[in-house]
C-alpha cells in the first residue's frame, strides 16, 4: 500500500507542500521575531522591499510573513480538531445505523438528511454568530456541519460489509452483537473514512477561513481569512495583503486533496486490479 | 461444409505484472458453417480471451501478439477498427455471461435491438420496428408488443439472455459467439436457452462459438470440442471423441470431476436425528409504508425434515426456492416465523437471543463466498478461535485445536498466522470448513459451498466432505442449485420449489425413480443429461 | 400518477423540514448568550429600555417557553419573519427584495457550473491518459482548492481594478438610469464575474464527477454489448455512456445547492451584489440576529425546493425509480 501511494507523484508533492505547512506552524515562534499582532513598520509596505519583512506589512504595520506563519497554526488546528469532532459524531451514528437498521437506521437518516438538507455555510454562520466567534465555537460549528457525510459513508460501508459472509460466520461463532460491530465490521471500514477524512481537514480550513473572512473568526486568533477580509476594502491599493494568504490556503487545501486522492488510490486499488485473464 | 472461422497460431499477451506472459499462446480452431463448437475450460484457461480478440475487445493492456483469423477471407485481427465495427453485429456477433448487467438500464428493449440496424444503416425507421418485432417474436418472448417498450429491469435473467440474442441476431451473422451464455441462469432456463440456441443454428445455419465450462453443456450441444488450460488447447476432437475417450490428463479429471450417472451406494442410516425442522415458515414482506403496497413472498412455507446423524442431506432448488432461506432458518440467522428447528433436544427457533448465543456452536454454516466468508482484516487463527475461546474454551487449547483442524484439511499448521488474501479459493473454503469444524457442530450446514470454485477444485473440496463424513461420522445439510453435486456427496436429497418441500428421497429414488414432476424437470433440465443415463447404462 | 404521488410526499417532507429549521431557529435565538429580548433587538437598541420592555411584552418573553414556541411558528407560517430593528423594517420585506438578485446569482451560476461541468468532464473521460485530461483534471483541483471569496477578491482585481474590462461591484450602475433591454445588457456585465467565481468551483466539482463516472461506466458490460453491436465510439458515448454517468451526477449536484446558497454568501459580500446573502454579511456586523435566522431559513427553503426540482427531473431520467415504488 505504501509502494502504491508513494509512486504517486500527485500524492507526493501533497504530502511534501503539507509537511512546510505544518513546519512553519510549529515552528513560527522561532522564525519571527515579531508577533503577528506588533506593529513593526509603517503601513502598506510593500513586499519585497524590505529583508527583514519579505510579504511587506498590512494595514496597521503588521509583518504579513508572520501573520500567514500564525495563520496555518489556526488553519491546521480548526481543519484538524473539527475533522476529528465531525468523525466522532458521525462514525457512531452512521455505524449504528447501517448496522441495526430498521428504526435506528430510520431515525438516525432521517437526523442526518436534515442536517445535509440545511445549507451547511449558513449554518456555521448562523452558529458561530449566535454562540460568539471563538476558536471552540468555530471549530464546534465546522463539526456539526461537516458530519452528515460521515454518517452517510460509514453506513454505506457496514451495510455492505454487514452482508459479507464473514459476520454470519461470526455471529454463528456466538459473539455478541457489538463485539462484532467493533472488532469484525468496523475495521473492514477505515479506509475510505481515512480517505474522507483527509479531504475534511481540507474543506474544514476552507470553511474556517470563509467565516474568518466574513469577520466571524476569533479576534485572539490570527487567520488567513481574516488577513483577507481585512484586505479586502484595501485590494485597489495593496493587492499583496488578499493575494498572499488566499496563495496560502490554496497550497494548504490543495495538498490535502492531493494527499486524500493519493490515499484513496492506494486504499482502493480496484482500478489497478484489472488486466488479469 | 465450408469453414466460416478459422484461427491459426493465436497469441494474446498480457499486461506486464500479470500471473503469466501469455493470456492465449498459439492457439489454432476452426469452426465450419451451422457447426457448434465448445470452448471448454476453467477461469483463467483464456477461452474468453479468445473470443474477445476476435470481436476486438480485448481489455486495454492485452493484445494479439501473432497469429490470425480467417473469417470472409480477410484477417479479423488485424482490420482497421472501422471495418471491424463494421463486421461487428453484422457477420459476426456476440452475446455474453451476465444477462443482468449485459443491457443498458436506461433503454428501452425495442431501441436496443433497432440500434443493431442502425448502426449498420439498414432498412427504414418502420421496417426496423417490425423487423425487431419479428426477432422478439423468434426468441420467443412473450408478448412482443409489450417486450419492445420494457426496460430491462422489468424482464428476468433468461427474458434479458433472450433479448441478447435477439439483439445478436438481428443481422443474420455468420458466427455467433456465446460467451458462458447460461452459466448465470437456473438450470430449467439454461435448458431453455440451449434449445433456443440449437434451434436457431438448424433453421439460420451459422457457426455457434460457444464458450463454457460446463462439460454437461458440452454433451448436450457441442460438435467438435476444444478443451483450454492455462492459455494452451490442451485436447480438440468431435464431442463424442472427447467425452468418451478423452485423451489428456486434465480433460479426464474435469470429465471424472463431473459426476456421470454413477450414482453412490446408500449408506445405511442412523435413526438418531442431528436436526428436525417442523412446520417451518418464513414469510418476506417487502414494501410497505404511506403509499405502497405490501408484498409478501413465502420463501419457506411449511417445511418438514430430518437430517439424521451421520447423513448429509441434499437440499436442492433453483433461486428462489427458499433453500437458502432454510439454511439460514435452522441456523437461525433468520428467525422464523413459525415452526421448530430441533438441534440435539433445543429448539433453535424459540430461544431468546441471549439463550441463543450460547447454543450457537451447535450448528455451523460454510458458506458460498470464498471471498466474503472470511475478514480480510484477521488472521486464520483469530477466524477460527474466536467462537471457541467465546464459548470459554482456554485460548491455548482451542489454538492447539485449530492447527490441528488446519492439518485435517489438508492446509497444515502454519496457514493460522497468515490472513485470508493469501489463501486461494479452494484453501479459503477448507479455512471455512475448518472453522465449522472448531465449533464441534452437532450439524454443519453447507450454503452453495462449492458452487462458486472451478470444477477441478470443486472436486477437491467435496472429496474433503466425503473424508470427513467418514472419519468424524459429521451431519451435513448441503445445499446446492446443482443435482449434479448432490448425487455426488448425499445420502438423500430434498427437492424444493418456491418455498414448498417438493420431494424427499434417497439418491437413487430421486434420479431413478422421481415421483413429482418438477423433480422430473429439474433431472431433464441438468446439462448433460441423457449423456449421464448413457454412462450409467 | 405515481410521479404526482412522490411530489406530494415530497412536500409533505419539505414541509416537516422547514418546521424543524423554524424549531432549531427559536433554539438559536434562546442559546445565545444574554437576554433573547436584548438579542432581538440586536445592536439597534440595546440601551433603550423601553424598547426592550416593549419586545418583552411583544413576542410574550415572560411566558413560558412552548407559548413562545407557538408564536414565533404561527408568525412563520404567516410569513412574519421578525423585525428588523436594525434597518427598521419587517424582516420578510428586506429579504423578499433581495431573493431576485440571488436567484438570479445562484441559478446562473449553476447552470454555468453544471453544463461547463459535465461538457469539461465528459472531454477529460474522453482523452483519459493524455495531455489535455491531466491538464483539465490539474485545473479542476487547483479551483477546488480556491477559496471561492478569493478567487472572487482576484476576479474583480485582474478584471475590474486592472484590465477595466466589468463592473466589479454591484448590481447594476448606480445612477445611470439604463431602461428595458440597454438594463438587461449592463445587468449582465455586473453578473459576469459573480457568477463565474460562483461557478467555477462547482464547475471543479461536477467535472471531477462527471470524469469518474464516465470512466466507471465505460468499463460497464452494456458497454461491451453496445461494441459488439457495432456501434461507433461517438454513438457509445452518447447513448450509452454519458446518459448513465450522468444520473449520480445530478443527484451530487441536487444535494449541493445548498453549498451553493452558501457560497453565494461570499460572493455577494465581495461584490457588493444586493442579494440576501449581502444581508446577510451587513446583519452580521449589526448582530441583527432577527435578519440572520431569517435568511437562512429561507435560504433552507430554497435548498428545499431546489431538492424537489432534482427529485423530478431524476424520475424523468431514470425509469427504474418509479417503477420500483
Amino acid at each position: 500500500m505504501w509502494k502504491r501511494f508513494r509512486s504517486n507523484i500527485g500524492a507526493m508533492v501533497g504530502v511534501v507542500l503539507l509537511a512546510a505547512v505544518i513546519l512553519i506552524a510549529i515552528f513560527a515562534p522561532l522564525i519571527f521575531a515579531n508577533t503577528p499582532w506588533q506593529m513593526v513598520q509603517r503601513p502598506f509596505l510593500a513586499p519585497f522591499s524590505m529583508d527583514s519583512l519579505p510579504l511587506g506589512t498590512d494595514t496597521l504595520g503588521r509583518d504579513v510573513a508572520a501573520q500567514l506563519a500564525y495563520g496555518a497554526r489556526v488553519s491546521l488546528l480548526v481543519g484538524l480538531v473539527s475533522t476529528l469532532v465531525a468523525l466522532l459524531i458521525g462514525v457512531p451514528l452512521g455505524a449504528l445505523a447501517g448496522f441495526y437498521g430498521g428504526y435506528v437506521d430510520e431515525g438516525a437518516m432521517r437526523f442526518t438528511e436534515f442536517f445535509q438538507t440545511i445549507p451547511n455555510f449558513a449554518l456555521a454562520i448562523v452558529l458561530v454568530a449566535i454562540f460568539e466567534p471563538t476558536l471552540a465555537s468555530i471549530t464546534l460549528a465546522i463539526a456539526i456541519v461537516s458530519w452528515p457525510p460521515v454518517a452517510r459513508l460509514v453506513r454505506a460501508e457496514v451495510m455492505s460489509v454487514r452482508k459479507r459472509e464473514f459476520v454470519d460466520a461470526a455471529t454463528l461463532a456466538g459473539l455478541s452483537k457489538p463485539r462484532i460491530l467493533v472488532r469484525q465490521v468496523l475495521p473492514n471500514t477505515v479506509s475510505p473514512i481515512i480517505v474522507m477524512a483527509s479531504l475534511m481537514v481540507a474543506t474544514a480550513i476552507l470553511l474556517e477561513s470563509s467565516l474568518s473572512f466574513l469577520g466571524l473568526g476569533d479576534p485572539n486568533a490570527m487567520s488567513w481569512g481574516y488577513m483577507i477580509g481585512a484586505a479586502r476594502t484595501v485590494i485597489r491599493s495593496a493587492w499583496w495583503l488578499s493575494f498572499f494568504p488566499g496563495i496560502a490556503i490554496v497550497i494548504t487545501v490543495l495538498a490535502l486533496n492531493l494527499i486524500g486522492e493519493g490515499l484513496n488510490d492506494a486504499l482502493n486499488p480496484h482500478l489497478s486490479r484489472k488486466g488479469k485473464a | 461444409m465450408s469453414t466460416t472461422l478459422s484461427i491459426e497460431h493465436l497469441t494474446i499477451g498480457l499486461p506486464e505484472g500479470a500471473d503469466r506472459p501469455y493470456a492465449v499462446e498459439d492457439v489454432s480452431m476452426a469452426i465450419e458453417k451451422g457447426e457448434i463448437l465448445c470452448v471448454v475450460g476453467e477461469s483463467g484457461s483464456g477461452k474468453s480471451m479468445t473470443a474477445n480478440a476476435l470481436m476486438g475487445l480485448l481489455p486495454p493492456g492485452v493484445n494479439v501478439k501473432a497469429g490470425r483469423a480467417v473469417f470472409e477471407a480477410r484477417d479479423v485481427i488485424r482490420l482497421p477498427e472501422a471495418e471491424k465495427q463494421a463486421l461487428r453485429g453484422a457477420s459476426m456477433a456476440m452475446i455474453f455471461q451476465e444477462p443482468m448487467t449485459a443491457l443498458n438500464p436506461l433503454m428501452r428493449i425495442g431501441d436496443q435491438i433497432v440500434e443493431v440496424f442502425a448502426a449498420h444503416d439498414r432498412y427504414t425507421q418502420s421496417e426496423r420496428r417490425e423487423k425487431a418485432l419479428a426477432l422478439i417474436r423468434e426468441v420467443q418472448l412473450p408478448d412482443p408488443e409489450k417486450i419492445i417498450r420494457a426496460y430491462p429491469f422489468q424482464l428476468s435473467g433468461g427474458q434479458r439472455q433472450r433479448a441478447m440474442i435477439a439483439m445478436a441476431l438481428a443481422l443474420e451473422p455468420k458466427l455467433l459467439i456465446a460467451d458462458e451464455p447460461t452459466t448465470a441462469l437456473d438450470v430449467t432456463t439454461q435448458a431453455q436457452i440451449l434449445k433456443l440456441i440449437l434451434d436457431l443454428r438448424e433453421k439460420r445455419g451459422m457457426a455457434v462459438m460457444f464458450i463454457t465450462h460446463d462439460f454437461g453443456v458440452v454433451a448436450e450441444i457441442a460438435d467438435q470440442v476444444i478443451v483450454m488450460r492455462m492459455g494452451k488447447v490442451v485436447e480438440r476432437g468431435s464431442a463424442a471423441e472427447v467425452l468418451e475417450n478423452p485423451q489428456h490428463d486434465y480433460t479426464k479429471r474435469l470429465l471424472e470431476a463431473i459426476p456421470t450417472g454413477r450414482l453412490p451406494e446408500a449408506r445405511q442410516l442412523s435413526e438418531t436425528p442431528a436436526l428436525e425442522i417442523k412446520g417451518l415458515r418464513k414469510v418476506y414482506r417487502t414494501g410497505g409504508g404511506l403509499f405502497k403496497p405490501v408484498r409478501e413472498v413465502r420463501a419457506v412455507d411449511d417445511v418438514s425434515l430430518t437430517v439424521a446423524r451421520g447423513e448429509v442431506l441434499g437440499l436442492v432448488g433453483e433461486s428462489g426456492s427458499g433453500k437458502s432461506t432454510l439454511g439460514r432458518t435452522a441456523v437461525r440467522l433468520v428467525t422464523p416465523d413459525g415452526g421448530q428447528v430441533m438441534v440435539g433436544g433445543t429448539d433453535l427457533a424459540a430461544l431468546s437471543d441471549e439463550e441463543l448465543r450460547k447454543q450457537r456452536h451447535k450448528v455451523q454454516m460454510v458458506f458460498q463466498d470464498p471471498y466474503a466468508s472470511l475478514n480480510p482484516r484477521q488472521r486464520i487463527m483469530g477466524a477460527i478461535t474466536d467462537g471457541p475461546i467465546t464459548r470459554g474454551i482456554p485460548r491455548k487449547e482451542a489454538e492447539a485445536r485449530a492447527r490441528e483442524l488446519l492439518e485435517i484439511v489438508g492446509l497444515g499448521a502454519d496457514a493460522a498466522s497468515r490472513f485470508p488474501h493469501e489463501f486461494s479459493g479452494g484453501q479459503r473454503q477448507r479455512i471455512g470448513i475448518a472453522r465449522a469444524l472448531a465449533m464441534d457442530p452437532e450439524l454443519i450446514i453447507a450454503d452453495e459451498a462449492v458452487s462458486a470454485l472451478d470444477v477441478s477444485i470443486q472436486a477437491q473440496v467435496l472429496d474433503l466432505l466425503r473424508e470427513l463424513r467418514e472419519k468424524l461420522e459429521l451431519s451435513i445439510l448441503f445445499i446446492t442449485h446443482d443435482l449434479r453435486v448432490a448425487a455426488q456427496l448425499c445420502d438423500r436429497i430434498a427437492v424444493m420449489q418456491k418455498g414448498k418441500l417438493v420431494e424427499i428421497g434417497t439418491v437413487h429414488d430421486i434420479f431413478l425413480n422421481p415421483q413429482q414432476d418438477y423433480t422430473r424437470k429439474l433431472l431433464a433440465a441438468v446439462p448433460g443429461a441423457d449423456w449421464d443415463q448413457q454412462g450409467a447404462a | 400518477m405515481t410521479i404526482l404521488i412522490a411530489i406530494l410526499s415530497r412536500l409533505a417532507k419539505a414541509a416537516l423540514t422547514l418546521l424543524a429549521i423554524a424549531v432549531l431557529n427559536f433554539c438559536l435565538l434562546h442559546a445565545a448568550p444574554g437576554d433573547p429580548a436584548v438579542v432581538l433587538a440586536g445592536e439597534a437598541g440595546a440601551a433603550d429600555e423601553q424598547m426592550i420592555a416593549q419586545l418583552r411584552e411583544r413576542f410574550g418573553l415572560d411566558q413560558p417557553l412552548y407559548v413562545q414556541l407557538g408564536k414565533y411558528i404561527a408568525g412563520i407560517v404567516q410569513l412574519d419573519l421578525g423585525y428588523s430593528f436594525r434597518q427598521s423594517a419587517p424582516v420578510i420585506d428586506l429579504i423578499a427584495e433581495r431573493l431576485p438578485a440571488t436567484l438570479l446569482l445562484t441559478l446562473t451560476a449553476f447552470v454555468i457550473s453544471l453544463t461547463c461541468g459535465i461538457a469539461l468532464g465528459v472531454a477529460a473521460a474522453a482523452r483519459v491518459g493524455k495531455v489535455s485530461d491531466s491538464l483539465l483534471t490539474t485545473l479542476a483541483l487547483l479551483f477546488y482548492a480556491t477559496p471561492l471569496y478569493w478567487l472572487a477578491l482576484m476576479a474583480v482585481l485582474v478584471f475590474s481594478v486592472w484590465l477595466g474590462w466589468l463592473p466589479g461591484f454591484g448590481y447594476e450602475t448606480v445612477g445611470a438610469d439604463f431602461s428595458g433591454f440597454a438594463r438587461a445588457i449592463d445587468i449582465l456585465k455586473h453578473l459576469i464575474l459573480p457568477a463565474l467565481t460562483l461557478g467555477l468551483f462547482f464547475m471543479a466539482v461536477y467535472m471531477r464527477m462527471t470524469r469518474a463516472s464516465m470512466l466507471e461506466v465505460s468499463t460497464a458490460d452494456f458497454v461491451k454489448t453496445a461494441k459488439a453491436k457495432g456501434l461507433s465510439g461517438a454513438v457509445i458515448r452518447r447513448r450509452h455512456i454519458l446518459r448513465n454517468a450522468i444520473l449520480p451526477v445530478v443527484t451530487l449536484a441536487g444535494l449541493q445547492a445548498g453549498q451553493l446558497v452558501g457560497g453565494a454568501v461570499l460572493t455577494e459580500t465581495v461584490f457588493a451584489w444586493p442579494g440576501i446573502g449581502r444581508l446577510m454579511f451587513e446583519s452580521l456586523a449589526a448582530r441583527d440576529y432577527n435578519t440572520i435566522l431569517g435568511v437562512f431559513l429561507v435560504s433552507a427553503a430554497m435548498v428545499i425546493l431546489f431538492n424537489i426540482v432534482t427529485d423530478i427531473v431524476y424520475r424523468i431520467v431514470d425509469p427504474r425509480i418509479g417503477a420500483r415504488a
